[in-house]
């Protein structure tokens, strides 16, 4: 198998806005959820094959609609997210593994290594610049309002906006990296690397640092021995960044 | 002089049940209103309701140009948050447009000793992080303050001197301070006029007359013991 420069430079842009994106989803507590809001790329990637259209369109599409309805629940009933996400997504995958099948399914699952057009690699940039710019202009109304809504409020934050955009955000890394990792593996790739910052970090400046760095190492680990070994990339991906979370384990951070 | 507040006929509801009902006062510029009740009396939800973050019936009139320091309820952070006191600070300079130097006045304002800046907000301990909210609450130049509960959760010795601080910040800066408290030692001392809320209908007016034994044994379901210092 040859690398691919185009694949290779999506993949990173990927990884930097998962280890961004997920800092905040550590941090709000959405870890859980998080990866299963990802499950709900699968109904439509089944949905794209069925209709022979792009599949990350069709994933796309039911990771913004499943965004939308997340919101609107939550907004409506206060639950918590985790409740919400867990109800409502867990049965996305259910119907999404109804209609994909065989190797698709595989592929859709765990994610594979191929070749990537000119112009997907250009899209796929812009949206990682984008989640990129959102999360780093955003991240003090998102820090306020991590801390309290009502005093996120009384600041001039119009918060339900913040959370749907953050939501947004989130769906859209997802779906960049379903190519490279699947529908099961790229929550992980968001959450593991913010999860072990959050555990090193004794700022918010260190935690996005280590969180960035961590994706990106495993990604790029998970591309370049996924291409030696002859193996998937994703779930090579996924076991160097729960060893990096392993590793953080005994260390107990900062002064 | 046009109030800080004023506020007719207030209702909120949490579901089938109301909570505020028909609530009417108002507050004078510059002056400090203290909130009292047991619990589930609503203190919460008024304030909620008049930051535009509970849907309500009836008026509720914020004058001209205010800007809302908040300090809610105690707030449950995780320990292990890897935010700085300073990081937070400066956060909220930038979304209210302040100059950074805030955050740095603010800190020293409130009593924090510059160490604690470093520090994340997690491992500071409850009076620190009181004092840290307080601090966050002053930036960008608020013209009136919601403290609900400040002194919660800090040690006795500590609350004095927060209570002082908050009282000194206050005049200092001619705010208008809207103050729920358990504490009826520290509402007696501090407020200008006392807004009492729980079994039967809600009374306002000066310390003086809301504070007797009578009326707190009426508003508390049962007798009250409390200390009152005089000013």
């Amino acid at each position: 198998m040859t690398l691919d420069p185009g694949g290779l430079g999506l993949e990173l842009a990927m990884a930097v806005a998962a280890g961004l994106v997920g800092c905040f989803a550590v941090l709000r507590r959405m870890t859980l959820a998080a990866d299963a809001m990802s499950h709900v790329a699968l109904p439509g990637i089944g949905l794209a094959l069925l209709f022979r259209l792009q599949p990350l369109l069709g994933a796309l599409a039911t990771l913004l609609l499943g965004t939308l309805l997340i919101w609107g629940i939550e907004r409506r009933t206060r639950l918590p997210i985790d409740t919400v996400v867990g109800v409502v997504f867990s049965a996305a995958l259910a119907v999404g593994s109804l209609l994909t099948s065989g190797e698709e399914l595989i592929d859709a699952l765990f994610g594979g290594a191929g070749k990537v057009s000119g112009l997907q690699s250009a899209l796929g940039a812009a949206a990682a610049l984008a989640v990129i710019a959102f999360v780093l202009a955003s991240r003090d109304r998102l820090v306020v309002s991590l801390i309290s809504p009502d005093i996120a409020r009384t600041s001039g934050i119009r918060v339900a906006a913040l959370d749907l955009a953050f939501l947004v955000a989130f769906s859209l890394t997802v779906a960049l990296g379903l190519r490279f990792l699947g529908v099961l593996l790229m929550g992980s790739l968001i959450i593991i690397p913010a999860a072990t910052a959050k555990r090193l970090a004794g700022s918010l400046r260190s935690m996005f640092a280590i969180s960035v760095a961590i994706a990106v190492a495993s990604a790029t680990a998970g591309t370049f021995l996924g291409a030696a070994l002859h193996r998937p990339p994703g779930p090579i991906a996924i076991l160097v960044a729960s060893a990096f979370f392993l590793v953080s384990l005994p260390r107990r951070r900062r002064a | 002089m046009e109030p800080a507040l004023e506020v007719a006929r207030l209702r909120v509801r949490f579901g089938e049940t109301l909570v505020l009902d028909g609530l009417s006062f108002a507050v004078e510029r510059g002056t400090t209103l203290g909130i009292i009740g047991p619990n589930g009396a609503g203190k919460t939800a008024l304030f909620r309701a008049l930051i535009g973050a509970l849907p309500h019936d009836g008026t509720l009139r914020w004058a001209e140009g205010t800007r809302i320091g908040y300090v809610p309820q105690k707030l449950d952070v995780e320990r292990d948050l890897p935010i700085t006191a300073a990081e937070l600070l400066a956060a909220k300079c930038r979304v209210a447009g302040a100059d950074p130097g805030e955050a740095v006045h603010a800190f020293g304002h409130v009593g924090l000793a510059p160490a604690a800046a470093s520090m994340p907000i997690g491992s500071l301990s409850g009076g620190q992080f009181q004092r840290l909210l307080v601090a966050f609450a002053l930036i960008g130049r608020p013209n009136v303050l919601l403290f609900d509960e400040p002194m919660a959760g800090v040690d006795e010795a500590g609350q004095e001197s927060l209570g002082e601080t908050i009282h000194d910040i206050q005049r200092m800066h001619g705010l208008t301070l809207l103050l729920i408290s358990h504490d009826i030692s520290v509402v007696y001392r501090y407020a200008d006029n006392v807004l009492c809320l729980g079994h039967g209908v809600p009374c306002f007016g000066p310390p003086r007359e809301m504070l007797t034994g009578e009326r707190l044994a009426e508003l508390y379901g049962g007798p009250l013991h409390y200390h009152v210092h005089d000013p």
